[in-house]
């Protein structure tokens, strides 16, 4: 992963110090919140419901152990001893002071961390593919990018006040784990008649208000362009992205108004004039920041050996239904042979989706370097995964995360749910996700019953500004206020994937105690309808909503 | 008119109060049942205007007014978004004002 | 307006005319695009310095082949969120060429100061009693920059490059 050089290093610190100073100015009075405002956003400084909260950046979704021990510290010194992993591969502490704050971030840039730009209208943190460079099927891993991506977009100059915020996601694989047909700017690597590696080019996509999926403008990109053409498509944007209006300032709504045609045209067009510029990085750069992101040291385990590896393996798996259950929903292949990603659930039965106490992330910590390479991953899908674990260490890790709550059996089945933080934390908010959350994972506690219903998705959000994701959920559940109380739409058929597409209403909303059961219904309905191996939206297509309609709106 | 107080954030911790003390005073509390309330518009405009006086904005964030409906002699707010800012999240009662002054 | 140019606060010798009013007699006068237009030949024929103040809403590009036209090109910030303008000074300094002042207008803030400074803005109106003092402060708070500009800076990538 990546090391901060000295240029690294100055820049957080310097940051910090401005803020400092910000910080200052504003608890004098010197600075007014309207002009504070927007400053402590670029430092991830939000003000919610009951307290400030601050967002760390985790570059795309990657840490060390050592960064996780400091993270578990802040929660301890800094916090309430607990922290949130976001939709967007970033950790959330949700009760520092701001008088404080400055001294916590000082702590975090001496272990390579920061909050730049976790808010704010710009360059928001680059998020990939969870499973970069460990996944079989990747071109390339997509951190390198991402990283060229992160540095060239911290403290732009001329993109720190863009209409609105701004997200990037890129993927490595043709299998999307990134959802980058829902942000601004989605880059999915591939590649050209020649088999050289570039980017295909997406804009436009975003949940929220108004969801879209990214239109493709440019089919084929070369690497050494990239930031190139990020330029030119940021430059357009922040020229002609709207300024009157914030629920119509994102850049899908620029391309949706222009038309991705016309859009498309302006953005060549700038690129015509940027293109083998300046901002082209040297291919040194490159091959430096490359070189982080080179396979870890992985054991060459003899034909021989990787034999006894399975036997025991399949002994174990055998022999202790909960570990193969653990097995089927929590650890995916890995390119290495004798290699696993052991995924980590923050969804136990119950509990707070993404919720980790410090003594969790200290345990999380020491078995990365216990298990791993001491590399720790954080999916969009609020959990976390260790990306380089050795088949044979599996049966002992799993019992170390059992003995912490943090083995739950349900990685992309129905009781890994995601949910925003909701009213009960967010002033955006117009109902409460959380509870909705536990209710339905209390629900469909038993792993049987999950792993009969298979891979699904169910996604919450407390308001149309979608933190939750409900857009791409399987299932989604919007939480909407009526007369000051709490209900709840439903929508069903989204995908975040390669095949992303945008969940439609099934109906009427429920209430607060009615949803789970409703929910039940649905995934009930689908067991029932559903051929062979269909997966939910599969029945959907198939079938239409009217199955489920009659069996949700029949006794009403 | 129903009766109002006003909330806002405080600026160094972030943590929600309410205006309360004696009128003029511009003082804060954590505690609900300290706000000071007002029984007709007059009155909330001239609690409004105080909690945005000088000095204000180096004290607290944001001040508005709310709703409330009183409980005996205990301010109680209307709206469930204030109930659950003057208690703390609903899904964590060992955090925020409901386990602080519990 | 106190005017800030060399990291100095100075007198400014432009004075901003209203589209209604008359042009000061042989003085640098920055005028409305909107006038530009409407009075092309007259103000180019004019014996004395002139200026432009281009809105947030009026790119470069509309005034690209008269560009050298103008001493100065003050463009707006109506809030000093709409960052529209550090695309347009980019585009002055780094497509047009442009190597006269680029000045910022508007709601201009110390702590976007140095923003300004990287996309090509070299003289700032800013508000009654704004210390020069923190102003220098501001451009001296961030010294490591990824993205190269026109501004003369060098850029980390750049650099990297070099030591290595």
């Amino acid at each position: 992963m990546y090391r901060y050089d000295e240029f690294d290093h100055t820049l957080v610190q310097e940051r910090v110090a401005q803020f400092r100073g910000q910080v200052a100015r504003r608890l004098s009075g010197e600075l007014s919140e309207e002009e504070f405002k927007p400053l402590r956003l670029m430092n991830g400084l939000y003000l919610q419901l009951h307290a400030y909260m601050l967002r760390v950046a985790i570059p795309y979704g990657t840490f060390s152990a050592r960064q996780m021990r400091t993270l578990a510290d802040i929660a301890r010194r800094y916090d309430k001893g607990y922290g949130h992993f976001t939709t967007r591969q970033n950790i959330q502490y949700n009760w520092p002071r701001l008088d404080r704050v400055p001294d916590l971030l000082d702590e975090l840039a001496g272990v390579e961390m920061h909050a730049l730009q976790t808010s704010g209208n710009c360059i928001r943190n680059v998020t990939a593919d969870h499973y970069a460079g460990v996944a079989a099927e990747e071109i390339e891993d997509p951190r390198i990018y991402a990283e060229l991506i992160r540095q060239w977009s911290s403290l732009h100059p001329e993109f720190s006040f863009l209409p609105r915020k701004f997200k990037i996601a890129v993927t490595g694989s043709p299998h999307d784990r990134a959802a980058v047909k829902v942000h601004d700017i989605g880059l999915q690597m591939c590649r050209d008649e020649d088999g050289a590696p570039g980017f295909a080019v997406l804009v436009g996509g975003g949940l929220g208000r108004s969801p879209f999926v990214a239109k493709k403008i440019r089919e084929f990109l070369p690497k050494r362009h990239l930031l190139s053409y990020l330029e030119a498509i940021l430059r357009v944007y922040n020229q002609l992205g709207r300024r009157d209006n914030k629920y119509k300032a994102r850049i899908k709504i620029l391309v949706h108004e222009l038309g991705a045609e016309a859009f498309t045209e302006l953005v060549e067009a700038e690129w015509a004039e940027l293109k083998d510029g300046t901002v082209e990085l040297p291919a040194g750069e490159v091959a430096r920041i490359q070189s982080y992101f080179a396979p870890p040291p992985y054991e060459a385990f003899s034909g021989a050996t990787l034999e006894i590896q399975n036997r025991e393996f399949e002994v174990r798996r055998f022999e202790d239904r909960g570990f193969a259950n653990w097995l089927r929903s929590n650890v995916a292949a890995h390119k290495a042979p004798g290699y696993a990603i052991a995924n980590i659930s923050l969804k136990p039965e119950g509990g707070v989706p993404g919720d980790i106490t410090a003594e969790q992330m200290d345990l999380v910590a020491e078995l990365a370097e216990r298990f791993g390479f001491g590399e720790i991953r954080a999916s969009h899908q609020q959990n976390l995964l260790m990306p380089d674990v050795k088949r044979a260490d599996l049966y002992a890790l799993w019992q170390a995360l059992g003995r912490h709550g943090l083995a739950s059996p349900n990685i992309g089945l129905v009781a890994d749910i995601i949910a925003c933080p909701g009213l009960d934390y967010c002033t955006l908010a117009n109902a409460r996700a959380i509870p909705v959350a536990q209710a339905i994972s209390e629900r469909f506690a038993d792993p049987a019953r999950q792993h009969a219903i298979g891979e699904l998705g169910i996604k919450i959000s407390g308001c149309i500004n979608a933190c939750g994701h409900h857009h791409v959920g399987q299932i989604g559940i919007l939480g909407v206020d009526k007369k000051g109380v709490e209900f709840y739409q439903i929508t069903l058929g989204g995908a975040a994937d390669e095949n992303a597409a945008l969940g439609k209403i099934i109906g009427p909303a429920f209430g607060y105690d009615q949803v789970v059961d409703a929910v039940e219904t649905i995934v009930d309905t689908y067991l029932e309808i559903r051929v062979d191996d269909e997966a939910f939206n599969q029945t959907l297509t198939r079938v239409g909503f009217a199955p489920f309609k009659e069996k949700l709106y029949a006794a009403h | 008119m129903a009766d109002k107080i006003v909330t806002a954030n405080r600026l160094d911790d972030g943590l929600v109060v309410y205006l309360n003390g004696a009128s003029g005073g511009g003082s804060w509390s954590e505690r609900i049942e300290d706000a000071r309330i007002a029984g007709d518009d007059a009155a909330a405009d001239g609690l409004l205007a105080e909690a945005e006086g000088p000095g204000q904005e180096i004290r607290v964030v944001g001040p508005y007014l709310i709703e409330i409906a009183l409980e005996g002699a205990e301010p109680r707010p209307v709206s469930y978004r204030e109930a659950i800012r003057a208690k703390g999240p609903t899904v964590r009662l060992d955090l925020g004002k409901q386990a602080d002054f519990a | 307006m106190p005017l800030i140019k060399n990291d100095e606060i100075t007198e400014d010798p432009w004075i901003a005319v209203d589209d209604e009013d008359s042009l000061p007699e042989g003085a640098p006068a920055i005028v409305s695009l909107a006038r530009w237009r409407a009075e092309r030949e007259t103000l180019a024929g004019r014996n004395a310095p002139l200026g432009i103040r281009l809105r947030a809403d009026q790119p470069p590009a509309e005034i690209a082949e008269d560009i050298d036209r103008f001493q100065v090109i003050a463009l707006e910030f109506p809030s000093f969120g709409d960052g529209r303008a550090y695309s347009y000074a980019r585009l002055l300094r780094e497509r047009h060429g442009y190597r006269g002042e680029v000045r910022a207008v508007g709601q201009v803030l110390r702590d976007q100061a140095l923003f300004m400074r990287r996309c090509g803005f070299d003289a700032f109106e800013v508000a009654e009693g704004t210390g020069v003092a923190g102003w220098r402060e501001a451009l001296g708070e961030i010294s490591v920059f990824y993205q190269p500009t026109e501004d003369g800076r060098p850029a980390a990538p750049g650099l990297r490059t070099a030591v290595g």
